[in-house]
């Protein structure tokens, strides 16, 4: 196939000359010789090993925490609680204004999902550290958890977070995040054929073959040096810096070698802790979760329900959609209010509908808190929006394909989120994707453009 | 807790350790010793990430004990390019981009190692089945295939 620089001409003024031409990576040396180093490689004399004490229920109260076996444990220096914390209570995008601030570094009075971190142990060795983990003592009292998006959103339901208040996050828009575009239930009067369905995901865990962690060592200066794969090295330093109650100069990050992250590494979880664990005993500390730790506490992609409807003619012009969108952050927010508000935008999809109706809601659940991964807000969006566009067309007998040339998006047109499109080349695209899928389409679709004169 | 002594080569040198015992090779290596190149992924054998060769052997560094390693042979990643030049399946990886985050790597290149020393000219399926205990989230098994199938032609050359 080749590169078609005409789509792009007046975006890119660059003579393009990279696409076809192979590449070295710069960091493939460091890879296929064992050189790169990667955040666990760094080794310090003295190191702490940090194990987390984490709730066995889903939602319970805390009525005690007990340290004093495992502070006795051989190898123990320190146990942390939520008290050792100076601003135990944050949220990640607290950066860009979104708050409030909804969860803690260490629980403290509660727990909100199975696997939250409640007691930090530190020790000489990774062994004594697990074993002292084992002898700390927590009294909970179970409270009725809440484990689907419909459940929680039902009056009466278990409330999850009191940050929120609610079992969804409130936007300034209100309950969920709106878009509202033209008028789509005169649209759906209107059209030949309706067709409701709705679409649902499970989270997904990302796996990245290097687990989740950090390497902090105390400068002697007053300072830390953070060797984190973190794969959000500002976000990362300055929530250390709210968390810890220190100024960012204070704090050294080195980062930027991420053993896989597909998006499971943009939480700040281990970093605060551990580097708060260092300046508390003066000594390096090593907090690196466990493959099980990986699997089951970090951060997976959220699970989610789409209800799409959509008005469409016989001649193949949807005229009208509506989608709810419901997006499972979990316990917490971390990027999910973030991800069903992308949805919101999202949901026409690659093509020009006049009248659009769509709301998004971010719900509490008392699951794993979800974040980012891959696209998330779209991603499940997209695997719903095009499996709806092919039920539509067999709904009207129309080709797949030639239902999208009919609907698709150009340059020009007005999406429902108020953002005019521009160098869609989606047209351009389809019209390669019939080529090369010998998948022929009519010579009027392959006449298309995406460019509309004067536009 | 009582220390016992281990001794090995470790790609031709000698190497005298006294490590807790119950402690795993990829542990004395790692963090005893100072080769970081086999990598912990899952420290129960399931990834891969850590594999070395123990005389001749792949072995799972996570799962093996370093006391049983005594006078053994080991080689990994790190002790493969010599005076700096790439061995044919460090090029074969580095070209076919069969490496993306790379912490897999290492093991994948132990791996194939060994099944290139004992079958030269490996089938496609000689290969799958050699890799077949090493995870890669990353860039998709089929590069890593192609780059040990081309090595083994690059070292098929150089022998004629
Ligand atoms: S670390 Fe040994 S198999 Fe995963
Ligand atoms: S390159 Fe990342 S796991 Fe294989």
């Amino acid at each position: 196939m080749e590169l078609r620089k005409d789509y792009f001409a007046d975006v890119r003024k660059d003579g393009l000359h990279e696409i076809g031409q192979p590449r070295p990576r710069l960091d493939s040396p460091g890879h296929v010789t064992g050189k790169t180093a990667y955040f666990a490689d760094r080794n310090f004399p003295g190191m702490l090993h940090l194990k987390m004490v984490r709730s066995p229920h889903h939602h319970a109260r805390i009525r005690s925490i007990d340290t004093s076996e495992a502070e006795k444990h051989p190898g123990v220096v320190r146990v942390l609680t939520a008290r050792d914390v100076p601003h135990n209570v944050y949220t990640i995008l607290i950066l860009i204004q979104v708050g409030p601030e909804d969860e803690t570094v260490l629980a403290d009075g509660k727990v909100r999902w199975k696997g939250e971190a409640v007691v930090a142990v530190l020790a000489e060795t990774e062994r004594a550290a697990q074993e002292a983990a084992a002898k700390v003592k927590v009294d909970y009292e179970v409270l009725p958890a809440v484990f689907d998006m419909e459940g929680a959103l039902k009056p009466g339901a278990p409330l999850v977070n009191e940050y929120h208040g609610q079992n969804y996050y409130h936007y300034d828009s209100g309950e969920c995040r709106k878009v509202r575009f033209g008028d789509v239930e005169a649209g759906f009067a209107r059209a030949d054929h309706i067709l409701e369905q709705s679409y649902q995901s499970s989270p997904i865990e990302h796996a990245p073959t290097e687990t989740t962690g950090c390497v902090v060592t105390p400068e002697g200066n007053d300072r830390f040096t953070c060797y984190t794969n973190t794969q959000a090295m500002f976000f990362t330093l300055d929530n250390a810096s709210i968390i810890l109650q220190m100024p960012g100069s204070k704090l050294h990050f080195v980062g930027g070698t991420v053993g896989g992250g597909f998006g499971g590494k943009v939480d700040v979880i281990v970093e605060p802790i551990a580097i708060l664990s260092a300046k508390l005993t003066g000594r390096p500390v090593s907090f690196i979760y466990s493959r099980e730790e990986e699997m089951q506490i970090s951060s997976p992609r959220a699970a989610e329900k789409v209800v799409i409807k959509d008005g469409v003619m016989k001649d193949g012009r949807i005229v009208a959609r509506k989608v709810t969108g419901y997006t499972d952050a979990g316990a917490y927010s971390r990027h999910s209010p973030y991800g069903a508000q992308k949805g919101a935008a999202h949901y026409p999809g690659p093509y020009t509908i006049p009248n659009v109706w769509i709301d998004t809601y971010c719900v509490y659940t008392n699951r794993t808190p979800s974040s980012a991964m891959r696209g998330f807000g779209v991603t499940i969006g997209d695997f719903a929006l095009e499996v709806q566009m092919d039920k539509l067309a067999r709904l009207i007998g129309m080709d797949p394909l030639e239902f999208r040339f009919i609907n698709a998006y150009r340059d020009g047109d007005m999406k429902a989120h108020r953002q005019r499109t521009e160098g869609a080349a989606l047209i351009e695209c389809m019209q390669e994707a019939s080529r090369a899928a010998n998948w022929p389409v009519a010579e009027k679709y392959m006449a298309m453009s995406s460019y509309r004169k004067g536009a | 807790m009582a220390k016992v002594p281990v001794q090995f080569t470790l790609n031709g040198s000698e190497k005298a350790e006294f490590v807790e015992s119950g402690t795993t090779l990829l542990h004395a290596l790692r963090d005893k010793i100072g080769d970081t190149s086999p990598k912990g992924g899952c420290h129960q054998g399931t990834c891969g990430a850590c594999s070395v060769i123990v005389d001749g052997e792949l072995r799972l560094s996570c799962l093996t004990l370093a006391e049983t390693c005594s006078d053994a042979d080991i080689r990994t990643t790190a002790g493969l390019a010599e005076g700096g030049v790439l061995q044919p399946l460090q090029r074969a990886f580095l070209d076919a981009f069969a490496t993306q985050c790379g912490f897999c790597t290492p093991g994948m290149i132990m791996a194939a190692k060994v099944l290139l020393d004992r079958t030269p000219n490996p089938s496609r399926e000689d290969v799958v089945e050699a890799l077949s205990g090493n995870i890669c989230r990353c860039t998709g098994y089929e590069p890593i295939i192609q780059a040990v199938l081309t090595a083994a032609r690059a070292n098929s050359q150089n022998a004629a």
